[in-house]
């Protein structure tokens, strides 16, 4: 544990055990409890909305509703109670907030299987409900099980998170290399180009999108290493405009994440993970040194970057002419069709929404996956979208809130990576799709349809909720003490004082 | 590192801010102009399938109506009776969009019009299935039962447009060749897509709305608006005209004969009235251009020329064309050279002349109603103008009478029941002599008490070919709708 020497002790810090004191306070409340109830709201939550998705599309309500929530609640009862068992005094908020989430983007999936059946019904050839290939919701409950069972499994395995900076190397070649592969690989068997990313690996019967574990792989590689290195970057450098710059050999790792960002927006033509992965290096960066130099620096990087890509590339320029008038491009090919339709989309859904399952979300293309979001703002409006942005935001928030509280360096900046990175990921997905940024191809955790988005961010949230375990659980009682027994309880004042 | 940590999370709320910012720019601000694009239309008619479109309605008749399919989308649209009424209702078509009533009132039809309001309000409250607002149309079904079957049995080419002249109201409005409306409408779009091919495909145009939307010389049923205009500036009906069978055109070496190049009357002299009755072309030419091209033009345009109407459907509008010279300005005096007009624009002259000279406004819609049938609106007579006086009327009533008995054919449609009408055999394209005549009939009945009003288009001569007349093609079934109107069989 090394904290700075200019740092004031953290006011927020939840620290009740500072001075273990032989009887010491009682311990903090696990409020596993009060995570078991979110979890039952949110199973209650997540019915109220299958029954209206299913009473406005198909009028006959079953009792497999009931299964549903019923099932929602035992897989999520599961991982309570690895959570009561390996993290107990891990965030309450966190897996809830994770699972409600979930929930509702199988709820939006279930929904839009419904409407591409619907539109099967009236013309088979229908090329979008074709193209669709539902219905999908029984593989994404297959994906959200093995999701929840890898976070299981990683809460079991991950008794503490400090070991993971040994390994941070290892993590950091293997993230990078994950990065890369889809991008390299020349084969189109392997690793084909889907709506003009070649993010994917595909594999017999099933295909994973590396860059989705990559991203939580190289957060704890920079964790890591910034932990290691970070006295030579807080301490060397010159002042140059008021600001303390880095020497220029220490910005090396800055340029190789510089430069694989930029490959990945070249090789993989995949703006979103580009965004993300650079995005999360340079707040990593700040976090570690609390230098704005590195941000500065950071983002002349990226624009620089930017600039030269759109200068060199044409499916670049076609996003930023999709982004500033995608009307204008509506009837090109690769034009603004997809981006105006998303916000015919939500425009048709107003400030309420047009409720659940009476919208028409499946019009917009990938309407599961990427655009997932858009139809949710469509069917329950500015506030219901408002409120799930709302949700990513406490989660994000109680992941920040676990790095404050956390005492090791390594943890904080860990969960501090992983916490903005899922937040600059919702940033990124949602600005993308409501024209806010250019359209960018990247899942929305939790909501979108994908085995790998999934997969990946129920690992990360278990590894939020290590690092959380660790900042709020009572330091172990002083186990020296027993041994060092004889001598401290020999009193001081027995001693006798020389005369 | 907290402090860095503590603004990073200020900067996370910051994003979420700007993009609950941008959402309200797009789900409030820009909301209305995105939800009524033209290029959202898909995510609007789709949804319309799944509420209870209103019946369109004919007298007590239902013409058009959604029927419950047990499927996902509730209900589909079909029409009993389809190519009757395509001209008045259109269609519905998820894909190919809507036409005719379907299209204009789709307001009230699928509900969301403001007069729809309270129902709609209570249909929330009581849970009841929200259902669309009826249109009933002023049309008589068996008026335009029998004005299509009188152009169907024949194969003829046309249109028939029955009037009420007192009131304006539509009594029929018939098109052949038509269409059915019904599998446009149909759930399954191959359906759609396969009806659509061949409407538009076939070379003689089923989906073309002859008697609202095509404009066609009018040919000698225009020498009433001619006439008229005589009248209206110190002609009488006995004041003598040319009897000559042939008149050269002005400055031209072209000759306009009379039909047959037979002289007017009995070949001494003739007056307007025999002139008309007879239907005598050198007169009526000459009185054009002495008149001159601004007096015929007012004449044409008080009948209704120039002018779009919306019934609520649109009409086209008739138009006289170019008067530069004196040769237009005879040959446009007999309905030839560039004048066009609509069989709606030719019932409406003689509705106009059946009413003394009152215009009164033409239209399809008698009264909108709840799903429960209760009227929430109705139509009242509109006067457009008084397009020629009482008295001017009068003397054209009386013509019209005489060119009737001169027409012949027809005897009593009804026992005492008297035909004004004046009929009409146009030339028409490049080479006039090769092309069969479009045969024209225009009438109201009874001539004291006129009760209803028609035109008759047949097109390219019907079934007489060259040998066309509108005596020989069109009176007949002028006669028969007529007689419909009036209570006969």
């Amino acid at each position: 544990m090394s904290q700075p020497m200019n740092q004031p002790s953290p006011p927020g810090d939840e620290s009740p055990t500072v001075a273990a004191a032989p009887a010491g306070p009682p311990p903090p409340p696990t409020r596993r409890t009060t995570e078991l109830w979110l979890l039952a709201f949110s199973a209650a939550l997540l019915s109220i909305a299958n029954i209206l998705v299913d009473a406005n599309q198909e009028a006959a309500l079953t009792s497999q509703i009931l299964y549903n929530g019923a099932a929602f609640l035992a897989l999520f009862a599961a991982a309570h109670f690895a959570v009561r068992k390996w993290a107990p005094y891990a965030d309450p908020l966190i897996l809830p907030f994770a699972a409600l989430l979930n929930g509702l983007g199988l709820v939006m999936i279930h929904r839009i299987d419904l409407a591409m059946a619907s539109r099967l019904e009236i013309n088979p050839e229908d090329w979008q409900a074709v193209y669709y290939g539902g219905p999908l919701v029984g593989r994404q409950i297959l994906w959200m099980v093995i999701g929840v069972a890898f976070f299981i499994l990683t809460l079991w395995r991950i008794k503490d998170h400090r070991p993971l900076a040994k390994y941070g190397y290892t993590c950091g070649l293997v993230g990078l290399v994950a990065l890369a592969l889809p991008g390299i690989i020349p084969f189109q068997s392997i690793a084909p180009t889907i709506n003009g990313a070649k993010i994917w690996l595909t594999f017999p019967g099933f295909s994973i999108q590396p860059g989705e574990f990559a991203k939580i792989l190289l957060t704890i590689f920079f964790a890591s290493f910034l932990v290691s290195k970070r006295e030579l970057f807080t301490a060397a450098g010159r002042t140059f405009l008021r600001m303390n710059w880095p020497r220029a050999r220490d910005m090396a790792p800055l340029f190789v994440a510089w430069g694989a960002s930029v490959g990945v927006l070249v090789f993989e033509r995949d703006l979103g993970t580009s965004l993300l992965f650079f995005g999360m290096v340079l707040v990593m960066l700040y976090i570690a040194t609390e230098r704005a130099a590195w941000v500065v620096l950071g983002l002349t990087l990226f624009v620089g970057g930017c600039l030269v890509a759109y200068q060199l590339f044409g499916h670049v320029r076609q996003r930023i002419a999709n982004w500033i008038d995608p009307f204008a491009t509506y009837d090109e090919a690769g034009g603004g069709y997809q981006i105006v339709q998303s916000l015919f989309s939500l425009g048709s859904g107003g400030i309420f929404g047009s409720g659940l399952g009476s919208g028409r979300p499946d019009i917009v293309p990938e309407p599961h996956t990427d655009f997932i979001t858009v139809g949710m703002g469509e069917e329950m409006g500015f506030v219901g979208l408002s409120a799930v942005l709302i949700l990513y935001l406490l989660l994000v928030m109680r992941g920040l809130r676990s790095a404050l509280a956390v005492r090791d360096s390594f943890g904080k900046l860990m969960a501090g990576g992983l916490a903005f990175t899922l937040g600059f990921q919702v940033f990124v997905v949602v600005g993308g799709v409501t024209k806010l940024i250019p359209a960018t191809g990247i899942t929305a955790p939790f909501l979108s349809y994908g085995g790998s988005s999934l997969l990946a961010n129920y690992i990360l949230i278990a590894l939020l909720l290590r690092i959380s375990d660790a900042a709020r659980r009572p330091a172990a009682p002083p186990k020296p003490k027993p041994k060092q027994a004889p001598i401290a309880e020999a009193h001081t004042e027995m001693v006798a004082r020389p005369t | 590192m907290n402090t860095p940590l503590r603004r990073v999370s200020l900067f996370v709320m910051l994003l979420v801010v700007a993009l609950m910012a941008n959402l309200t720019y797009i789900q409030v601000i820009k909301a209305d102009e995105y939800r009524t694009d033209p290029r959202n239309s898909t995510r609007k008619s789709l949804e319309e399938y799944s509420r209870k479109r209103g019946d369109i309605l004919a007298g007590d008749e239902v013409i058009a109506s959604a029927v419950e399919t047990g499927g996902r989308l509730r209900f589909q649209r079909t029409y009993s009776d389809g190519p009757v009424y395509a001209p008045i209702t259109g269609f519905f078509s998820d894909r190919f969009g809507s036409r005719g009533i379907e299209a204009v009132e789709n307001d009230v039809l699928n509900g969301s019009d403001d007069r729809l309001f309270v129902r709609r309000l209570s249909d929330l409250i009581t849970g009841r299935d929200p259902e669309g607002g009826k249109i009933r149309l002023t049309v008589d079904p068996h008026v335009q039962r029998v004005a299509y079957d009188q152009l169907a049995d024949r194969g003829f080419t046309g249109a028939i447009v029955a009037l009420d002249p007192k009131t304006g109201a539509v009594l029929a409005m018939a098109n052949t060749p038509s269409y059915d409306p019904s599998p446009l409408a149909d759930h399954d779009n191959n359906v759609q897509a396969e009806a659509w091919a061949e409407y538009t495909e076939r070379e003689d145009g089923p989906m073309q709305n002859r008697a609202i939307r095509e404009i066609q010389p009018p040919g000698s049923t225009f020498k009433l608006i001619t006439a008229a205009a005589a009248l209206e500036n110190g002609w009488r009906s006995d004041t003598g005209v040319s009897p000559d069978p042939v008149v050269t055109l002005p400055n031209t070496s072209t000759d306009l004969p009379n039909f047959n190049r037979n002289p007017c009357g009995i070949g001494q002299s003739a007056t307007l009235k025999v002139a008309l009755a007879e239907s005598c072309n050198v007169p009526f030419a000459e009185i054009s251009g002495e008149l001159g091209a601004d007096t015929m033009r007012e004449t044409a345009r008080a009948f209704g020329f120039d002018e779009e109407l919306f019934i609520p459907v649109r009409v086209e509008a008739s138009s006289m064309g170019e008067l530069g010279d004196a040769a237009q300005l005879y040959q446009a005096g007999i309905g030839q050279r560039d004048v066009r007009v609509t069989p709606m624009q030719n019932a409406l002259m003689a509705a106009t002349i059946a009413n003394g000279g009152t215009r009164m406004a033409p239209y399809l819609v008698d009264s909108i109603l709840g799903p429960d049938l209760s009227t929430l609106d109705s139509t009242s007579p509109d006067e457009l103008n008084q397009a020629i006086s009482p008295e001017t009327a009068a003397t054209l009533t009386d013509m019209m009478i005489a060119s009737e008995e001169y027409t012949g054919g027809g005897g009593d449609i009804l026992p005492n029941v008297t035909v004004a009408s004046k009929t009409g055999t146009a030339q028409w394209g490049t080479d006039p002599g090769a092309n069969p005549p479009h045969a024209w009939y225009v009438a109201f009945a009874p001539a004291e008490d006129p009760q209803v009003a028609v035109a008759v288009l047949v097109e390219s001569g019907g079934d007489h070919s060259l040998g066309a007349t509108g005596g020989k093609v069109a009176a007949p079934l002028g006669r028969e709708v007529m007689r419909a109107a009036l209570g006969g069989g």
